[in-house]
């Protein structure tokens, strides 16, 4: 890897006026703090520990996959004693619905837009702050109450939603359907309900920010990537949540109040008449993946935006066709609110309207496979570095190939007729959000780390985390596609009951021991991580010799974020510059006497 | 390491393909209906044309970090911000082939999900304006969490007093159009016969058809492929193909059980 050095950008003209950012007691500063920094890392440091409980979640489910009906460790024992420690079929239902919420809304979406878009968007636009720092407060402290809503629920009565994460009435609706379908559903709601409040309120701070508050000469077009991605993807989510919120509301009105939003006429459920009538369950569908197929990509934009930033740096040249990525994400989110129908097309939706959403579901892959080549071409003749960072963006690349190829099967709809809730499907999801955005997190986590801490993460201990994270997540979800085209379901608790299944069976072995492994790896990760926050080697401004503006702030930076105005000159990538001697050309670096400024960023 | 990807997966792919070990039956299970080609050929075709990209940039991928790795680099780095002409070329050819695949596709999603299968009607001649609509052969009705069959009985038309019942059981004649009504009672589940590539959910409120043509007899699995609620995984049923007498002689059996006197029981047991 590259040499640590200590940056050297001579900028002393601190002291212009910071007076909002007065420091205050404890409790004001890291508790109820109102700067976007802090703000970022209690999104991080909350957001890990929920992926954690995913994780743990998640070998639940690989357990009784492998294992079905044999003691559970641990939870067995503790919870179904009087079982012999065999979990209950409704608590393996509760397993899945809670691993993917939990791993979605609480993991995924605030750790790149809570996390990497509290901390890295002030600092790259070269702003002192977010444009509304207590409406930003308040959309972490909006969190608590989703966290308290689904801690609850795992112990009211249903002891966990149970519906899926998809939540679809009738099941979720009718109180009589199943017995988790008590006060553990509706708190799931409510839960869901307050992360899209908070997502809400972190959006729109986004948007204006990066619109309002960039440094002088910072274009729209000099904007990093990352940036770009946090952007489109608060744009997203303020156009889709307002529909997922409702639908969670209408919800949660046929739960409580006895309306029939979801609910058809002449419902017998479990011998019992449901009270209310005249609604369509196919509704929710539609509102649901109005907001959570967008999700999809905010759940992945960002990352690319990331990717492409470390890629950069560590090739040590500039992104390959920086506009046609700009156009490509837009064009993904542009075409994202028109392809929500490809989850329905087994649903009992119209046939002529599946196909309508096949042909936009087909043209979405086409973005991304602009995005890809582009990484390619960036890649090409360039000086690669092979830093934890760049391992993981890298991973990044290589696993989004398969997760977006694997996507173009279930869009084309008779092939999914065949594949849709099977393994085929979590495979390619998992590949998509596991194997793409979580390898991109921890590749920001690593890249970004000396700034937050002033310290760097050890790099050994990173490269170990990297090859067995790798090596055992491909066991694991790449056989998943196999398991898929052999017809294996979702979300059952026996798969093995039927006959058709039950030879897969030593296949799922084979994967749930991958994804113990896999989930056993991440301890490395904890501990370099702690350890480094208090004991990494110390490092200044610029230790990846990157030309981000947040590279030329301090590390750790202070409040207000800049000892001095920047100003930009250049776009982010101008590694690799013939103008300068050094390989990297930081954006806040003026020019060198007598060169005409080139500006490939601005047009 | 980055090359294991490609090689390693193709592997897997190739092993399960052609039922090698460790891998035996892990592939597509046996397809006994005349429609289920069409969606394997379609799975196919998507699986060596992805399979081919998925190769090419796995390669290309490793090539370029195999040749400019920064220990093997000794000249400048190529300072390039792009290229028009390529950026034109990579939009272009994956958009018409994904067009390519959009259109290929229709004819098969229309004849799973859209052509009703029609009789001729009085002159005989199927594709004239005087066709029938084929009626169903028996309705499906998923609870939690078991699948509910009713057969019209003699008198062809279901919901009439003659019908008869059973659970779990479905029987259908070989080499016969066969189309299915389903609805749900409660819940959503799905009707999900692997072997005969056919999958569609049932929805409380709304009456669907589903139809294909069985070419084999023998046994199958009825799978329940929609979350319906702590039971989902044992909501299992069977599908028997049989030749056109063994499914009469089923019929007649099941007549006897449930109408000996041709009391309106089935009326009953309807409701």
């Amino acid at each position: 890897m590259s040499s640590i050095t200590v940056g050297s950008h001579g900028h002393a003209s601190a002291g212009h006026g910071h007076s909002d950012h007065s420091v205050g007691s404890f409790i004001s500063t890291y508790v109820f703090s109102r700067d976007h920094k802090i703000i970022g890392l209690q999104f991080l440091f909350s957001t890990l520990l929920w992926f954690l409980v995913g994780g743990l979640l998640a070998l639940g489910i690989r357990w009784q996959l492998a294992w079905p009906w044999q003691s559970m460790p641990v939870i067995g024992p503790m919870l179904f004693s009087a079982e012999g420690g065999q979990i209950s079929p409704e608590f393996y239902t509760m397993l899945f619905t809670m691993h993917a919420t939990v791993m979605i809304f609480f993991v995924i979406i605030p750790i790149l837009a809570g996390a990497f878009g509290n901390y890295l968007i002030p600092l790259m636009i070269g702003a002192d702050d977010m444009a509304f720092p207590t409406l930003n407060m308040l959309s972490y402290w909006f969190m608590w109450p989703a966290f308290v809503c689904i801690i609850l629920s795992f112990f009211s009565p249903g002891y966990g939603a149970a519906a899926g994460w998809t939540s679809y009435p009738p099941l979720s609706a009718v109180w009589e359907s199943a017995p988790s379908s008590g006060a553990a559903q509706t708190l799931w709601l409510l839960g869901v309900t307050f992360v899209g409040v908070s997502s809400m309120m972190g959006s729109v701070n986004y948007m204006t920010t990066i619109i309002q508050m960039r440094a002088p000469g910072m274009t729209m077009f000099r904007l990093p990537l990352t940036i770009w991605g946090m952007f489109i993807t608060a744009v997203l989510q303020a156009f889709a949540l307002p529909v997922l919120t409702a639908a969670g509301f209408m919800q949660l009105m046929d739960r409580m109040l006895g309306t029939g939003f979801f609910i058809p006429e002449q419902l017998v459920v479990n011998n019992s008449i449901a009270a209310s009538g005249g609604g369509q369950p196919l509704l929710w569908q539609h509102l649901f993946w109005f907001y959570s197929h967008p999700a999809v990509y905010i759940m992945i934009l960002p990352a690319m935006g990331m990717v492409s930033d470390i890629l950069s740096c560590f090739a040590r040249k500039p992104v390959f066709g920086y506009k046609p990525m700009v156009y490509s994400i837009s064009a993904i989110a542009g075409l994202g609110f028109i392809v929500w129908g490809h989850h329905m097309f087994v649903s009992g939706m119209n046939p002529i309207l599946g196909m309508t959403f096949m042909v936009a579901t087909m043209m979405i892959a086409l973005p991304s496979a602009v995005k890809t080549f582009n990484w390619l071409g960036t890649l090409w003749g360039g000086k690669i570095q092979y830093t934890t960072p760049m391992l993981f963006a890298l991973a990044f690349v290589s696993m989004f190939v398969i997760g977006g190829l694997s996507g173009i099967f279930m869009a084309a709809t008779p092939v999914d007729i065949y594949i849709h809730d099977t393994y085929y499907i979590v495979a390619h999801f998992h590949y998509v959000l596991f194997a793409g955005t979580a390898m991109a997190v921890f590749g920001a986590i690593y890249f970004w780390f000396p700034k937050m801490f002033g310290r760097m993460m050890d790099e050994t201990l990173g490269k170990i985390h990297f090859f067995l994270t790798f090596i055992f997540l491909n066991g694991t979800f790449f056989t998943m596609h196999i398991l898929g085209a052999a017809g294996f379901p979702r979300r059952l608790a026996d798969p093995y009951h039927y006959e058709s299944f039950q030879q897969l069976l030593p296949m799922n072995r084979f994967m749930s021991i991958c994804a113990i492994l896999m989930v056993a790896v991440q301890v490395v990760f904890a501990f370099n991580f702690i350890y480094s926050m208090f004991f990494g080697k110390k490092v200044g401004r610029n230790p990846w010799h990157a030309n981000g503006l947040e590279w030329s702030a301090p590390s750790p930076p202070g409040h207000g974020n800049f000892d001095f105005q920047p100003i930009v000159y250049r776009g982010p990538y101008e590694y690799g510059s013939p103008e300068v001697d050094t390989d990297y050309y930081p954006q806040i670096q003026p020019p060198p006497e007598g060169v005409e400024p080139t500006d490939p960023g601005h047009h | 390491m980055f090359l294991l990807v490609p090689v390693l997966g193709i592997t897997v792919f190739a092993l399960a393909i052609n039922n090698m070990w460790p891998m035996k039956n892990h592939w597509f299970p046996v397809d006994v209906s005349e429609h289920g080609h069409m969606i394997d050929g379609l799975f196919n075709f998507i699986l060596y044309l992805t399979g081919a990209i998925f190769v090419g940039t796995g390669m290309v991928l490793f090539w370029v970090l195999w040749k400019y790795d920064a220990e093997r680099v000794q000249e400048n780095v190529m300072y390039t911000h792009g290229s028009h002409t390529l950026e034109v070329v990579w939009s272009i050819l994956p958009a018409a082939t994904l067009l390519f695949i959009a259109i290929y596709q229709m004819d098969t999603w229309h004849s799973e999900k859209m052509a009703y299968p029609m009789l001729a009607g009085v002159d005989n001649v199927l594709g004239t304006d005087d066709d029938i609509r084929r009626p169903p052969i028996a309705e499906v009705t998923g609870r939690q969490f078991e699948w509910r069959i009713r057969y019209p009985g003699e008198d062809g038309v279901l919901g009439t007093r003659d019908d008869l019942f059973t659970v779990n059981d479905l029987h259908i004649p070989v080499g016969e159009e066969t189309v299915i009504t389903i609805k749900s009672q409660d819940v959503l589940h799905s009707f999900f016969l692997p072997n005969f590539r056919l999958k569609q959910d049932l929805v409380p409120g709304m009456k669907q058809q589903v139809w294909f043509t069985p070419t084999t007899e023998g046994e199958y699995d009825i799978v329940c492929a929609e979350l319906c609620g702590w039971g989902h995984y044992k909501m299992r049923g069977r599908i028997t193909v049989e030749s056109r007498a063994d499914y009469e002689q089923f019929i007649v059996s099941l007549q006897e059980e449930q109408q000996p006197l041709k009391s309106p029981i089935g009326q009953v047991a309807a409701q």
